[in-house]
């Protein structure tokens, strides 16, 4: 997603060793400091044991995730597919764009329903998060953020506020007034605080706690009001894309997918990482719960979507046709776990049969990449948002 | 954060959560896929995208004329 990164280096003394050389900015215990690389190496030394090298520990976990692999696939004694295989076949889809929400001026970089079912509030590349209406199309209320890529953006559950962030590191909660000539800015809160660019949030059952992700690789719980930091989750080894809750009834987990190509399953009250999937070929770009919360599905860069089944601990579904050859953006299912929409760099969105694997329709209509696609709360239609700088809601 | 972590650290910080999820309870597929079809086949009935809303039931199906809030 970003076009270029470049690396700063500051050139002094060391603040260990004295030293003039060029420094690394790093944080040890959330205190910016700087090491020259040599005090970096050393100190990253004295937290093994001896004997302990780069190659030993490379070969132990190697030949744990052999161990893993080999336990896993012990179970693995019937493909989804063909357990599928007693159940009906799909009809034929007709799925049509029924409104077009037009009205962003730059990419259109996530959406969020709200629980009415009828509003919907979206971010986009030039800073700006509106509010619609999706019955009418009309815009109920629209923020300017002080920072462009507002990549995420999420609704509260009881449909008085929304949070949102991207490349300012933090995630904003701005109450939604009735009174359309009140400065929604003024009310801003700001909740979260990453060290990095904010990849994805979302209010838990309350509008009192939000979990975030960030580039900086780690997910957090924060308490809306206070803005405290109540857990964080640490494992992933490089930037967190995308994160999604377990659907109530189930439990207190979260699975969150990022650019070390892994899916994690997170316990919200330890902060434990309990399972972990690494089984696609690059980054997983969204990740979402089935809504039994069995399961979960996958989105990536290798242009496949992926269903993994948290009980038997394995994948056990690939959408992928040869035909598909762009990422897929992002991922949702229908309110009955029957099928999958997937939204695609290609600028299609492919409707999949969950069960099955196989693709039931095509969706085309958009005129650039598909970066975001959300079924409604119930049911009834999806919506979807592009880097054409229009939403389509699909029914 | 995992940007500021050295590669050791990283390989340490994998090594120990390979650890624990080999000790994961695991159900057979042919059992948790059964349980999830059946559960998508009771759903489904309910599921308006596949059974279909009639159109005037349907909030977002082109209507023309007015629509009153």
């Amino acid at each position: 997603m970003c076009d270029q990164t470049f690396l700063a280096i500051t050139f002094g003394p060391c603040d260990n060793c004295s030293q003039n050389k060029p420094l690394m900015n790093i944080y040890l215990k959330n205190e910016p400091i700087n090491y020259c690389s040599l005090c970096v190496e050393l100190m990253a030394c004295q937290g093994l044991a001896k004997g302990e090298t780069t190659n030993t520990l490379k070969a132990e976990s190697e030949s744990l995730k052999a161990k893993l692999e080999e336990e896993r696939a012990k179970l693995h004694d019937v493909e989804l597919h063909q357990v599928a295989e007693k159940i009906d076949a799909l009809g034929q889809f007709v799925m049509k764009t029924r409104r077009t929400l037009k009205g962003h001026g730059n990419k259109v970089l996530c959406m969020d329903w709200c629980r009415d079912k009828r509003r919907i509030v979206s971010s986009s590349q030039d800073g700006k998060v509106i509010v619609w209406d999706a019955y009418t199309t009309n815009k109920e209320h629209a923020v300017t953020m002080p920072c462009t890529w507002v990549m995420a953006c999420a609704y509260a559950p009881s449909g008085c506020a929304v949070a949102c962030g991207g490349l300012d590191n933090k995630c904003s909660v701005y109450p939604l007034s009735l009174d359309k000539n009140e400065n929604l800015a003024a009310k801003k809160k700001s909740v979260a605080m990453h060290t990095n660019y904010l990849s994805s949030c979302s209010f838990t059952n309350s509008d009192m706690q939000i979990l975030t992700s960030s580039g900086d690789g780690t997910c957090a719980l924060w308490d809306v009001e206070s803005g405290q930091l109540l857990q964080s989750f640490h494992g992933h080894s490089a930037d967190v894309l995308s994160l999604d809750l377990a659907p109530s009834e189930t439990g207190n987990t979260f699975v969150s997918g990022g650019c070390d190509k892994k899916a994690n399953v997170w316990d919200m009250r330890s902060g434990q990482n309990v399972q972990s999937f690494e089984t696609h070929e690059s980054d997983i770009n969204n990740v979402k719960y089935y809504p039994s919360g069995d399961a979960f599905a996958t989105g990536s860069d290798d242009a496949t979507c992926r269903l993994y089944d948290l009980r038997a601990d394995r994948e056990v579904a690939i959408y992928s046709k040869d035909s598909i050859i762009f990422g897929a953006s992002s991922v949702d299912f229908s309110l009955s776990g029957r099928l999958l929409f997937a939204g695609y760099n290609d600028y299609t969105i492919n409707v999949w049969d969950v069960l099955k694997g196989t693709r039931v329709a095509i969706l085309f209509g958009h005129e650039n990449r598909v970066s975001t696609v959300r079924v409604s709360p119930d049911g009834t239609a999806f919506c979807s948002g592009s880097w054409d700088n229009t939403l389509r809601i699909w029914a | 954060m995992a940007r500021d972590m050295s590669d050791k650290e990283i390989l340490k910080m994998e090594l120990e959560q390979l650890q624990k999820e080999v000790k994961n309870t695991r159900e057979p597929v042919s059992k948790t896929a059964k349980e999830i079809c059946e559960w998508v086949e009771a759903q489904a009935a309910e599921d308006p995208l596949i059974k279909g809303v009639p159109e005037d039931k349907n909030p977002f199906k082109d209507k023309g004329g007015c629509i009153i809030t």
